[in-house]
């Protein structure tokens, strides 16, 4: 388990050196001058050069990388063009509000997911399966950003159970925040768990028509006995392959939904960057979401091992 | 007094009748074989006891246990019965274990299921079982997983499973058949003891009458859903009626008529294979430290002449399909030279197309084998390519795929249909057609008839047998079945840990064997005639 683990990490550490390659080399040696990028088409050439001696711009690529990622492993992610303050404050208080919605989402999309592929699984072709296959067919082929819009008017309009929008803060009292983030988490929610629900189904069908199902029923088990002993685990290996997809996703990629609720987020963060050509800003989100990614990878691998005796084995 | 009583089974899914009648009985402490080709219904007949049918099932009959009726159980009850009263073993050992829980507990839950003992005497109760079936504490603890043992010892998990409650019926469908002859013969010995030990009634569903010659005590012998013949085994095979018991007696033991050919010794051989050396490596222990290798293969030399059938035999993991590999420049070497015609096959960035059409090979699945997108014309017409700008087109190619499809006792017109609408007999003989279409040098037969029941194996070694006699054709056939190796070979090759072991003239060597490895091999085999023999028929 401890190889298994130690190798994990090495690709783990590996990938992040490669991705921070990337990102640096797309940013920064590509051909054309970040400064003037930045500056817009009419700025004048002092203002450039005064922004490339700002940025560092005329040492070598070199010096600039190690500089950059010395900077990132101390929590120094440079100072944001736009706002004027540093980049890690400004990620540090956005991350407050996405990586609870990610995670209040993705909890949420979970909880509705398992039991409905599971009884879509075990009703297979019955009523309750044909429901469930078309709600989630549904929950797919809707736009959330206008389930989103719905939710707003029904709960936030005309019942006026939540407000319509914003994030109060932390400090307003954990429920009234996490209240905020309610709709925006369902919104997120329902594709994601409609696709879990469906891959939950197919590969709890798969594992139901495996001999050892079988072997299990030879043994006097019900049809229910089998299911939750036998079969429920052996289908989560796809299904915690696509938890660990959609959590990088709902990270970063709720930006719609974090603008139908106005709630600042990574994603928004992440916007603004670009369309103010805040290259330092971008850079630096985008490596923390490379690094959010890679990390949940590895917590996904590692699940494996907890899950599948025989990853264990390989590493001994 | 009889233990289960079926009778007037019927059984039908939607309009296809898959049982027609059904009559058969097993007692205490009695081992009824029932052999049947596939399709026959013996599996569906041991799955109608247990009541584990599909949805759309429509049985009607009887089927009674100790006088209690089967049939009109509710599923409650079934549970009940299945694995207390009937236990049942599977033909795939690989894959009947749930691959996340570890034996002990899957051993034990047989008896949590039917009674109120703790998990700790479950677990005692389990380590007893296991240790019952040969599978002992010091070396298989109950914290094993599946994957760390072999398909004979994931079996015999299997078998304490199911006599774990001491079932007066247990079920085996086809339990050795995915296991190699050594370890065949000590499962069929272990499941004989068990029976008499506990005085069960075992039904031993086989397609192989050899297996079931040896030990059982009744034979009932299915045809499309249908008992056509049973009675006792010495008795049975003394006297037998059915013109079907006696085809399937006779394709058993069938021996291909041949012509020995003439080898030219100092004639070029087809395949010469010298000191090839085949090296896996294994996982790194450690970083820093480069990891061991397993060598599949050890220095194996040996050649094949023209129009000569040479059989490579051995259980699995002996190294033999690696080797095969090799040969088929599909692999690369560590060490020696092989030779084709002449010509070294490189291991380098693969065989040239001017070796590769010197052989070709077939497989042992005819169902995975083919593109099912493509007709039969293309399919057999695929090797082809090999011979870049002198491959045939227009009517020659035509000619030479109605050849091929002739040759192997299709017709020509079959080249416009599609691989589904033929049976896995038919569609071995298109991939031996695909093989022959560029008169290679060297066929290599895979495990190619292993697959097929036995009256379509006899028909197929018929024409392997036809084949080479006419074309003059070298085949190296591997197999793990030494009857079939017996039958079409002219010499044989042993192959064990890697190494040949033996070498020789196939009777010679059948009939007197030097090598301590090759004697277990011949002794652990069932042979249809000693077994007869030592029963008093024949």
């Amino acid at each position: 388990m401890l190889v298994y683990f130690l190798k994990r990490l090495t690709s783990v550490v590996l990938s992040l050196i490669m991705a921070s390659i990337v990102v640096f080399v797309a940013l920064e040696i590509v051909p054309g001058d970040p400064a003037a990028y930045m500056m817009g088409l009419n700025a004048d050439l002092s203002a450039i050069e005064a922004l490339r001696e700002q940025m560092g711009l005329n040492a070598s690529a070199i010096v600039r990388y190690m500089s950059w990622v010395a900077g990132m492993l101390h929590g120094d992610f440079g100072i944001s063009y736009t706002y004027k303050v540093p980049v890690s404050e400004l990620i540090a208080d956005r991350l407050w509000v996405s990586l609870p919605l990610a995670l209040f989402a993705l909890v949420l999309s979970t909880l509705i997911a398992f039991p409905a592929g599971i009884i879509a699984a075990a009703n297979r072709n019955k009523p309750a399966d044909f429901g469930i296959m078309g709600v989630t067919q549904l929950g797919i082929a809707i736009p959330n950003f206008w389930f989103a819009m719905l939710l707003v008017f029904f709960f936030a309009i005309t019942l006026r159970w939540f407000s319509a929008g914003g994030f109060p803060g932390w400090s307003a009292g954990f429920f009234i925040a996490m209240k905020s983030l309610l709709l925006p988490a369902v919104a997120l929610a329902l594709p994601q768990a409609s696709i879990l629900a469906r891959v939950m189904r197919s590969s709890l069908l798969d594992t139901l028509s495996e001999d050892y199902v079988r072997t299990a029923r030879a043994k006097g088990l019900t049809r229910q006995q089998t299911l939750w002993r036998h079969a429920v685990r052996n289908a989560l290996i796809p299904v915690v392959t696509i938890i660990g997809l959609q959590f990088s996703f709902l990270l970063a990629g709720a930006i719609i939904i974090e603008n139908v609720f106005y709630l600042p987020g990574l994603g928004r963060l992440v916007f603004q960057g670009i369309t103010q050509r805040d290259l330092i800003t971008v850079k630096s989100v985008v490596m923390l979401l490379v690094f959010a990614v890679i990390a949940i990878t590895f917590l996904v691998d590692l699940a494996y091992a907890v899950v599948d005796p025989r990853l264990r084995r390989q590493s001994r | 007094m009889t233990l289960l009583k079926i009778s007037n089974l019927k059984l039908s899914i939607g309009r296809a009748q898959i049982l027609k009648d059904v009559d058969l009985d097993v007692g205490r402490g009695e081992i009824l074989g029932v052999i049947g080709e596939s399709g026959s219904g013996k599996s569906v007949t041991a799955f109608s006891v247990m009541q584990l049918l599909p949805h759309a099932a429509q049985v009607s009959g009887s089927i009674t246990l100790e006088g209690t009726e089967l049939l009109t159980k509710t599923e409650a009850e079934m549970c009940a019965v299945r694995g207390r009263d009937v236990g049942m073993i599977f033909q795939e050992p690989m894959t009947a274990l749930n691959p996340l829980k570890n034996i002990g507990d899957q051993v034990a839950e047989t008896i949590l299921v039917h009674s109120d003992k703790s998990r700790a005497e479950a677990l005692a109760t389990a380590r007893d079982m296991l240790n019952r079936v040969g599978l002992t504490e010091d070396r298989f603890p109950l914290t094993r997983f599946p994957h760390e043992l072999s398909g004979g010892q994931r079996q015999r998990v299997v078998i304490a499973m199911a006599i774990a409650l001491k079932p007066k019926l247990l079920i085996a469908d086809e339990p050795t058949t995915a296991l190699d002859v050594t370890t065949q013969a000590q499962i069929l010995e272990l499941l004989k003891k068990l029976v008499a030990e506990d005085q069960m009634g075992l039904i031993l569903i086989t397609h192989d009458l050899a297996v079931v010659a040896g030990i059982a005590d009744k034979i009932a012998i299915m045809k499309s859903g249908e008992v056509i013949e049973r009675g006792e085994t010495v008795e049975l095979f003394a006297n037998m009626r059915e013109p079907y018991s006696k085809a399937l007696l006779a394709a058993t033991s069938h021996q291909p008529p041949r012509n020995p050919p003439t080898i030219v010794e100092d004639q070029v051989p087809v395949l010469k294979v010298e000191n090839v050396v085949r090296d896996y490596p294994l996982p790194r222990v450690s970083l820093f430290k480069p990891g061991g290798h397993f060598r599949a293969v050890d220095h194996v030399s040996f050649t094949i002449h023209r129009g000569e059938n040479v059989g490579l035999v051995g259980e699995s993991g002996c190294g033999k399909s690696t080797l095969t590999r090799a040969i088929l420049a599909l692999e690369k070497t560590q060490g020696g030279a092989i030779h084709i015609d002449g010509e070294p096959v490189s291991c380098g960035a693969g065989a040239s197309f001017g070796v590769r059409r010197k052989m070709q090979v077939v497989f042992q699945d005819p169902y995975g084998s083919f593109n099912p997108r493509h007709r039969v014309r293309r399919l057999v017409a695929e090797p082809f390519h090999l011979l870049g700008s002198d491959a045939p087109d227009g009517k020659a190619r035509e000619k030479r795929i109605a050849e091929a499809l002739e040759n192997v006792g299709l017709s020509a017109s079959d080249a416009d249909k599609y691989i589904h609408e033929f049976s896995g007999g038919q569609r071995q003989r298109i991939a031996i057609a695909r093989a022959l279409i560029i008169h290679p040098s060297l066929i290599v037969l895979d495990e190619a008839v292993s697959a097929l029941d036995v009256s379509i194996r006899a028909q197929i070694l018929d024409l392997l047998a036809d084949l080479s006699d006419r074309l003059d054709l070298s085949y190296l056939f591997i197999s793990h079945d030494l009857s079939v190796v017996r039958a079409i070979t002219d010499r044989v090759l042993v192959m064990k840990s890697g190494k040949i072991v033996e070498e020789g003239e196939t009777e010679s060597v059948f009939q007197n064997p030097q090598h301590e490895y090759t004697r277990e091999l011949l002794a652990a085999t069932p042979i249809l005639e000693t077994a007869l023999k030592a029963r008093g028929v024949g």
